[in-house]
């Protein structure tokens, strides 16, 4: 149920965002966050509940290569 | 671009599976993880992360499935509500969800074989757009933190027509996490996985009373195989090194302090209330119901059916079905004896059998540990 899908946001009008989900393009709610084109999204039962921070994701990955460096070395 | 790609890496995740391979044999005892979420049990089964866990790491599946703890009692009084005439919505996953009468029809499926209007939709939004026809209906609203605000957020907006009410069924992850952790200490969890979407509404801070109250360490996660895989990592290290703390691995998607205004909303049209769960039964402050303000919106006061008490709690799993263990983490579905035989994804008899995020039809599709244990066992030279 807790399924959220990940897209991108392509347009914004009023409370609607367009959101491309790999290439299929959907109306969804804007409500709950304030979005821009372009913001990465989590897209659950058609309501957007959260932005997806490509640069945190990047930084999470590197910081557990190096954590897991760490326990390599220790 | 796939954000989320470098969290599908074969690469990484052998490297992780490797640490988790180290750590777990620097531990002189078992350690039994929960993963609360239903989504979170289907990246664990469906790519088999069961099987990559050395011999003293047990993942158990926990409550996190919200059409499998909606008690039968909201499904009986949909079923009469559209045998009545009423039109009901509800999500994909309801739809085929048992009643607890013995009679028929025994859910919404088959009411609408009898001729009910029952709609599946993928939104609340369809439910209200839809019903700008001005025809009385009634939207079944299961489902936790996640899915309470896309039901709410219309309510408080006051998007919806006068002829679509609600009955709300929205339940609360941290008090049934408590909940289990308190009734259940005889079978110790020593690491939970925190789920990420529902965190992504309530915020990673909802999680802290795991590590602070019961000294678990506690890791929201996503849901991805090395976000879970990740996650694994932490609670290992955490429990190895005598600590327990709340980390948010999810934090490309999950605040501190989740989101705001939908946090705002749910405060604002809905009161905290005790509220039952299917084969568990009474939980404290873990049910959504709406404010007087509200209660036009309310399907159980607008067609004066009584809402579900304590005292008129009965056990409403179908005899013999061990759905409320499986949800507890007490039980693996393969323990029970209907799984596969009587129980199926195509005629599923309990509950945890119906919805994609049910413990049973997740491993009655893609296979338990058992299975995988088994072919690893024949494969791997000893």
């Amino acid at each position: 149920m807790c399924l959220g899908i990940p897209g991108k946001v392509v347009e914004v009008r009023d409370r609607i965002a367009v959101v491309d989900f790999g290439g299929v393009l959907r109306e969804v709610d804007a409500t709950l966050e304030e979005v821009n084109p372009g913001d990465y999204v989590i897209v659950h039962v058609g309501v957007i509940i959260s932005k997806m921070d490509p640069e945190t994701a990047r930084e999470t990955i590197e910081a557990w290569e190096e954590m897991i460096r760490t326990l390599e070395e220790s | 671009m796939d954000v989320s790609a470098p969290f599908r890496d074969p690469g990484i995740s052998r490297l992780i599976v490797g640490k988790i391979a180290g750590i777990a044999g620097e531990l002189d005892d078992r350690v039994k993880i929960m993963d609360f979420c239903g989504t979170h049990e289907w990246t664990i089964t469906h790519y088999g992360i069961r099987s990559l866990m050395p011999e003293n790491v047990e993942l158990v599946a926990g409550p996190g499935c919200p059409v499998c703890i909606t008690p039968g009692y909201y499904v009986d009084v949909a079923v009469k509500l559209a045998m009545e005439g009423v039109r009901v919505f509800t999500f994909g996953d309801v739809y085929r969800l048992p009643g607890s009468s013995k009679g028929a029809p025994r859910n919404l499926e088959e009411a609408r074989s009898e001729g009910a209007d029952v709609r599946i939709v993928y939104s609340v939004a369809d439910a209200v757009k839809l019903s700008s026809d001005g025809k009385e209906s009634v939207f079944l609203a299961v489902g936790f933190e996640t899915t309470a605000p896309a039901t709410l957020s219309p309510i408080y907006r006051g998007a919806v027509p006068d002829n679509l009410s609600f009955i709300v069924v929205h339940r609360l992850t941290p008090p049934i996490t408590k909940y289990v952790l308190e009734n259940y200490p005889q079978s110790p969890i020593r690491g939970i996985i925190a789920p990420g979407h529902v965190s992504a509404i309530t915020g990673a801070a909802e999680w802290k009373f795991v590590a602070e109250d019961y000294g678990i360490p506690v890791v929201v996660s996503g849901f991805e195989p090395v976000d879970i895989l990740l996650s694994i990592l932490e609670i290992l290290r955490q429990v190895r090194d005598g600590r327990a703390e709340l980390v948010n691995e999810y934090s490309r998607v999950v605040r501190w302090e989740g989101n705001l205004r939908a946090k705002g909303i749910m405060r604002s049209t809905c009161e905290v209330v005790e509220a039952g769960w299917r084969g568990i039964g009474f939980v404290p402050e873990s049910g959504l119901r709406l404010r007087k303000g509200y209660s036009r919106y309310d399907a159980l006061v607008r067609y004066g059916v009584p809402e579900l008490s304590k005292e008129a709690w009965l056990e409403d799993l179908p005899p013999g079905c061990r759905c409320a263990e499986v949800t507890l983490g007490m039980a693996k579905p393969a323990d029970c004896p209907l799984f596969r035989k009587v129980c199926t994804p195509e005629r599923p008899y309990g509950p945890c059998m119906v919805s994609s995020e049910g413990t049973c039809l997740i491993w009655a599709k893609y296979g338990g540990d058992e299975l995988l244990r088994g072919l690893r066992e024949e494969f791997e030279p000893t």
